[in-house]
């Protein structure tokens, strides 16, 4: 029984105190205004605050915290990833996803449960050796394996070689994690009030304020706010966004869905990644299958689930793991995903002056969250772009400079 | 103890001509055909099926509807499974879930001792300090998740699935849809009735009616004489996408039905009342008690309590008591007195009517795992009771709280629901187009009601399909215990266990204690607490949460709002989305005869194709004689798989010029060109050859694993720009075979050819058509080896015939069928590039030595000002040959890092050991300043050995290219 809990236990019962601060009042003016209220836009007011004493912040979400895609997402957190810029930036994150309970004093579940990528044709093969090169060249744990390595460390996955697309290989990624996202979110919101950011749910951004070349405040459904900087932080939205002051992104944005079966006793420990089937797979702390796959194959803007998005991925599931046809879906759901040209993020300066941008987070933007927020808040406090967010700069589709990661993107596109 | 069933007609839905035994627990059971698990257990008197998800504590189930946690079991080969609607099976074997050591004495449940150090959110307050702690308690805690357990070893059975079209699908058989799909039917339109039961009526199958109610059989009747009317019964509708689109189960078939309109009739849920000890099996929603009797002909207890808050509970009393339950006490828990029909009836009957009171809490039985009594004490106020009152003893409490509305699915669709006023039940305020509702999700709280807002519905939805505007929205103010003076019955007790959530053992001091923590708004509050995250997602606990939230709040359910309702509205089998695996597998015309050679195929995205030929053991020897014959004599290889596309018209030329790098505006017919082809931002796409084979007709092919992208991009170019050109893939019309090495016009000329393939009449690039032993093919005289090579195209349904004929015609040339593996190799000692191999997502032409092959001239092509922009940056890195001169050193694998002071630079893409070269070579990334040919750049090999290759000069083999123009 960890002390905490004793203590709990056995004070006289009271309610317990609060943790997230109720919404205050609108100012008329903030130092900094992030908009959107998702994991990227708390950790960056989060940094400010402790890293850069910067406290006059407000953060501002149409809906609800974590309401976007920091809860929508499958929670997944690793740092396999193909180039070297990628690799670094990941790597940084899960140095900083290690202790980050301990840092929020919040237990955020992190659990370095693996991460296993299939291979089911010697083309994936050989990105996955790419990978594992690449990620062991700057101190990330990764290696090729063989079936009887996989058998071994996801017992029950279908290794057999009567079937459509027998398994050849796997990028094992030992350090592969989940967290508890929703967890994230409220430890960094929590934490960054503690410290005067001031938490504005329900307040819609409608349109943000530009003169001669820079930004001077924002519009919302409470009301205009003046300030000297604005970060937008809002996945899944970052083209209308960056529209609002003026800009296009390099974004074309679709759904991304995802689904949970109802608890099951654990019998699956790592995650399970199949890039050419389209799926993957996880058991989270309460026993639910979770599984996600591809996007949709079309633009949207529309949180809705789809009949197809079921039968095509619970089908590939069947070829790993024959034996959950009569495991039960408890339900599907959707995210939006801002989706670029090279599977890269878009962090950094906007041809807008003292607007930042953190965008372009397609299906990889939870496992980045502790180092965004804090690289983005380095940028907008010191205004200078850091190096390991350099490569990641919105100017880079202009400059022909992409940092190419769709060989590592978890399943296809 | 098996209690005697009640007598016909009670038990509708049993036959008691055929007695079943099944096991629960490893104990057995009596039932009959047509129980379900739960009432066959039920008539034994067994009310807990398992233990809660957290607390271990005893369930059962509450509606007896298929919902809830505590009805869920776990069949041999099937976990979570609903008690309360699976029918039985002869001999099934039954085991309660969620157990550590059986259902009766579960060591789990003494987790229940330290219930007050497991506050709402426990986990995200302990287990993590100091760091790396957690990683040891996560494994502890991982162990008592879940439920049900999987069976790694099953192979599952046949599941698929079926399409379905309609005018007006109706979803849910009950008064209101039986009155729809009547009033559908009679104006001709074409009808599916979806009811999850095994029989129409719903609530008329089980609902306190005079003995002489014909309703029934009339509406039976009617659906059954229409013929455009098709009912699907044991059939659940889970999800309702976009446009109509249903997805309904029956056994293991999926149904997808596509239609018009939908009138959703989906009926209503049983609330639980919310007290102390308010999950103890035997507590049973009065719906339940009703249908255990006249569907089961269960009693389903000896002495009974009813806790009511509407007239439902006192109809359930009556059933009760002339099915012989002794009725303790209808416990009314409404401060305005008694209204309706059956409460009047219960009164002149002389039931004990407890008026203003309410059940504060339960006890369990000290002798079995389920309800013992209740103590009923008056109500002081909204949710306050006094706590002392009476305490009666009974194995049943029948609880009628109020009934929310079965709206997930039309939710779902868009449909809106929201409390009215103060109240907290969610009513129907809204409806998305085609969409239609009738009966208790509408409102309705009397069979009348029901059957005229069917009639309206299908009104409504007849004027949809023609055109018309329809008033869709037909809402019945329902009367529930929120709009009659009292708040929903929810009792806070000050020893807690008042479970607003029974899937998730969820307290009301546990919503109460989240909200003061902060999480206030209702998706917080559940994402926290996770109330209705369970099994039943929410549909028992939403009004309970909303209530207890309004309150502490201070505002009303409406202002608190609902979360967001998903699909699939019950749990499914993902057997079920999954169907039969239909998946697609390409074979080329000469399948059969490389396996029959002793190929070892392998797969190339849906194609099969010969990775070598001869056992997996003489792996590398076979790859090895199969190169050697090229060089020495003559190979053939199966290259069907290639992509082929007919570009015929006028315009066809000037789409070659728009959508390849290369200029064809020179190409002579009978000629052959290298078409290479890039994106936007000049990224290598594929690359084929095309033929030019008359003046306005070329024949252009594309890669293996390209063809399938390529053909849609092609039509995507032609929908822009609108050639006078015709772009056709003929991929499977045509066969093709690579015939290399040596002797391999000889080959072609025993076999006997109408084309005359001298060195002058037929040379390199040259592209002709004609007969091959009598057999129509267009011949490119090409090859991706490096020798004298044919790429012949014949018709698909000749290939295998003139595969076998070169066979023959080659014996005496030393021919050999030569596989993937082999070709890699000859390939990679002719330098030539595969595009996805030795390209990446980044790679553009000057990157991999392919400038030669851009138009330069060309005013245009998809890609040229993005190369033309990245040749004027200077290169980043560029591909090189490479060859180790170590003949002992590891050969570098696919995917080795080229690295210079720690740094990266590059990788090798390709690397093969040459049995011609006898030494390893390869190709790789290195950086624009490690080019030169003869310099030694370092490749960290396997375990980081590194390893010193020397950038070489491509071609490796014959640099001259010498072999491949004779």
């Amino acid at each position: 029984m960890p002390l905490g809990l004793l203590k709990y236990g056995l004070r006289p019962r009271r309610p317990p105190d609060r943790f997230l601060p109720p919404r205050p009042e609108l100012k008329r003016a903030y130092d900094t205004v992030i908009i959107g209220g998702g994991g990227h836009g708390l950790a960056a007011a989060y940094y400010l605050a402790t890293e850069h004493g910067i406290t006059d912040v407000a953060v501002l979400d149409k809906g609800y915290l974590g309401g976007g895609n920091t809860g929508r997402n499958t929670a997944i957190v690793r740092a396999n990833y193909l180039t070297e810029e990628g690799v670094q930036f990941y790597a940084e994150s899960l140095d900083l996803w290690r202790g980050l309970s301990n840092e929020l004093d919040f237990n955020l579940q992190y659990t370095e449960r693996g991460h296993l990528t299939l291979a089911h044709a010697d083309s994936a093969i050989r990105t996955m050796r790419w990978r594992a090169e690449v990620n062991k060249h700057f101190g990330v744990d990764s290696e090729l394996i063989f079936p009887d390595e996989i058998a071994r460390l996801a017992p029950g996955l279908d290794l057999s070689s009567d079937v459509r697309h027998p398994v050849l290989a796997a990028l094992y990624h030992p350090p592969g994690a989940t967290a508890r996202h929703d967890a994230v979110v409220w430890a960094y919101a929590a934490r960054a009030a503690e410290r005067g950011v001031e938490l504005h749910s329900d307040t819609e951004v409608t349109g943000i304020q530009v003169e001669s070349g820079r930004v001077t405040g924002v519009e919302t459904s409470r009301g205009p706010i003046q300030c000297n900087r604005v970060l937008q932080a809002v996945a899944g939205q970052s083209s209308l966004v960056a529209a609002m002051a003026g800009f296009r992104l390099p974004i074309h944005t679709v759904p991304l869905q995802a689904c949970v079966s109802l608890p099951l006793k654990p019998w699956l420990d790592p995650i399970v990644v199949s890039g050419s089937l389209h799926v993957y797979i996880w058991q989270s702390a309460r026993g639910e299958v979770v599984i996600g796959g591809a996007t949709d194959p079309y633009a949207l803007y529309a949180n809705r689930s789809t009949l197809e998005f079921a039968e095509g991925t619970l089908l590939p599931v069947l070829e790993l793991f024959p034996f959950l046809a009569n495991v039960k879906m408890l339900r599907q759901w959707a995210g939006m995903c801002d989706m670029t040209p090279d599977f890269s993020p878009v962090m950094g300066v906007t041809p807008v002056e003292n607007l930042y941008i953190d965008a372009g987070w397609g299906t990889w933007g939870f496992k980045a969250t502790p180092v965004c927020g804090k690289r983005m808040a380095e940028l907008i406090a010191t205004g200078r772009t850091p190096d390991l967010l350099e490569p990641f700069r919105l100017s880079r589709f202009a400059e022909f400079e992409q940092v190419g990661e769709k060989g590592a993107a978890s399943v296809g596109h | 103890m098996t209690r005697e069933r009640l007598p016909p007609p009670a038990g509708s839905r049993i036959d008691r001509a055929q007695p079943v035994t099944f096991e629960f627990e490893g104990r057995r059971y009596d039932a009959y055909t047509g129980d379900t698990i739960a009432s066959a257990l039920a008539a034994s008197d067994v009310w807990c099926l398992s233990r809660s998800f957290k607390l271990h504590r005893p369930r059962g189930s509450f509606g007896f509807a298929g919902d809830e946690a505590g009805g869920l079991v776990q069949l041999e080969t099937e976990p979570n499974v609903h008690a309360d609607t699976r029918i039985i099976e002869p001999g099934m074997r039954v085991r309660a879930q969620n157990t550590v050591g059986g259902l009766d004495k579960d060591w789990a449940a003494l987790l229940g001792l330290f219930e007050r150090f497991l506050p709402v959110g426990f986990y995200y307050k302990a287990f993590y300090k100091p760091r790396g702690v957690w990683n040891w308690w996560e494994k502890i805690i991982r162990r008592t998740a879940g439920l049900g357990q999987v069976d790694r070893s099953w192979t599952p059975e046949y599941f698929d699935k079926a399409y379905a079209y309609c005018d007006v699908a109706v979803i849910g058989g009950g008064a209101a849809g039986l009155a729809a799909a009547a009033a559908c039917g009679a104006q001709g339109l074409d009808v599916l009735v979806v009811e999850r039961e095994p029989e129409l009526g719903g609530w008329l199958t089980y609902g306190r009616l005079d003995p002489g109610d014909g309703t029934l059989d009339d509406l039976r009747g009617r659906v059954q004489g229409l013929p455009s009317v098709r009912v699907m019964t044991s059939a659940t509708c889970t999800g309702w996408y976009a446009e109509n689109w249903l997805a309904v189960s029956q056994g293991n078939r999926l149904h997808k039905v596509r239609a018009k309109a939908v009138i959703a009739c989906t009926g209503g849920v049983s609330q639980p009342a919310v007290f102390r000890n308010n999950d103890l099996p035997g507590i049973v929603s009065a719906s339940a008690a009703q249908r255990l009797i006249r569907h089961y002909g269960v009693r389903p207890g000896l002495r009974a309590a009813v806790l009511t808050a509407g007239d439902e509970g006192y109809a359930a009393a009556l059933d009760l008591a002339e099915n012989g339950t002794d009725v303790a006490a209808v416990v009314d828990c409404r401060l305005n007195g008694l209204t309706g029909p059956m409460a009047s009836e219960a009164e002149a009957r002389g039931h004990r009517i407890l008026s203003g009171h309410t059940v504060r809490e339960a006890w369990r039985d000290s002798q079995r795992l389920q309800i013992g009594g209740v103590l009923v004490t008056r109500v002081t106020g909204p949710g306050a009771c006094a706590a002392d009152g009476e305490r009666i003893d009974c194995d049943l409490l029948v609880v009628a709280a109020g009934v929310a509305p079965a709206g997930g699915l039309l939710a779902q669709a868009g449909a809106r629901f929201r409390p009215s006023g103060r109240g907290a039940v969610p009513r129907l305020a809204s409806l998305p187009d085609h969409a239609f509702a009738a009966g208790v999700v509408a409102g309705a709280a009397t069979v009348a009601q029901a059957l005229a807002q069917g009639e309206q519905a299908a009104g409504a939805a007849a004027a949809d399909l023609s055109g018309s505007a329809a008033d869709a929205l037909v809402n019945s103010a329902r009367p529930d215990a929120d709009e009659s003076g009292a708040t929903w019955p929810v009792f806070p007790h000050p020893h807690g266990h008042e479970f607003v959530d029974l899937d998730e053992d969820v307290t009301v001091r546990e919503i109460e204690d989240a909200l003061a923590e902060g999480y206030e708004d209702i998706e917080l509050l559940k994402r926290y607490s996770t109330v209705g995250m369970g099994p039943s997602q929410g549909r028992l606990s939403a009004i309970a949460t909303a209530a207890v939230t309004a309150t502490v709040r201070g505002t009303s359910a409406a202002e608190v709002g609902a979360t967001t309702n998903r699909p699939p509205t019950s749990p499914t089998r993902f057997g079920l989305f999954a169907g039969r695996g239909f998946q697609p597998v390409r074979r080329t015309p000469m399948h059969g005869w490389h396996v029959g050679a002793g190929a070892q195929m392998m797969t190339a995205g849906l194609w099969m194709r010969p990775a070598y030929y001869g056992p997996p053991d003489e792996r590398a020897d076979a790859i090895a004689d199969e190169v050697l014959a090229v060089r020495r004599a003559v190979g053939l290889i199966d290259v069907s798989t290639l992509g082929g596309f007919e570009i015929r018209g006028p315009d066809a030329v000037e789409f070659l010029e728009r959508a390849y790098t290369p200029s064809f505006r020179r190409l002579r017919v009978g000629r052959t060109r290298y078409a290479l082809l890039t994106e936007e931002q000049g990224v290598v796409v594929d690359d084929g050859v095309a033929a030019r084979l008359g003046p306005d007709h070329y024949y252009v092919t594309a890669s293996t694993s390209g063809a399938e992208q390529l053909y849609p991009l092609l039509l995507w170019y032609q929908a822009q720009w609108q050639l006078d050109v015709d772009i056709a893939d003929v991929t499977s019309a045509y066969g093709a075979i690579n015939i290399a090495g040596p002797k391999a016009r000889r080959v072609l000329e025993r076999l006997g050819t109408n084309i005359d393939l001298s060195p002058e009449a037929c040379p390199y690039l040259a592209a002709r058509t004609g007969t091959l032993a009598g057999v129509d093919v267009r011949l490119l005289r090409i090859g991706f080896v490096g020798e004298l090579g044919y790429e012949i195209h014949p018709p698909a349904s000749q290939s295998l015939g003139l595969w076998e004929a070169l066979i023959d015609a080659g014996r005496e040339f030393g021919i050999r069928p030569f596989g993937v593996e082999a070709q890699r190799v000859l390939r990679l000692e002719k330098g030539h590039v595969i595009v996805t191999q030795d390209t990446d997502g980044l790679t553009h032409p000057h990157e991999v030595d392919l400038g030669w092959a851009l138009g330069r001239r060309k005013p245009f092509f998809v890609g040229k000002r993005s190369i033309e922009i990245l040749r004027a940056k200077g290169l980043a890195r560029q591909l090189v040959g490479y060859a180790v001169p170590d003949r002992h050193a590891p050969v570098p694998e696919e995917g080795h890092l080229v690295v210079r002071d720690g740094e990266i630079t590059g990788r090798v893409t390709s690397s093969a050991w040459s049995p011609v070269l006898d030494q390893a070579i390869g190709l790789a990334y290195v950086a624009p300043d490690q080019t030169d040919v003869g310099s030694t750049v370092t490749i960290k090999a396997a375990r980081g050995r590194l390893v010193e290759a020397e950038v070489a000069r491509l071609p490796f083999y014959d640099p001259d290219n010498v072999r491949q123009a004779v």
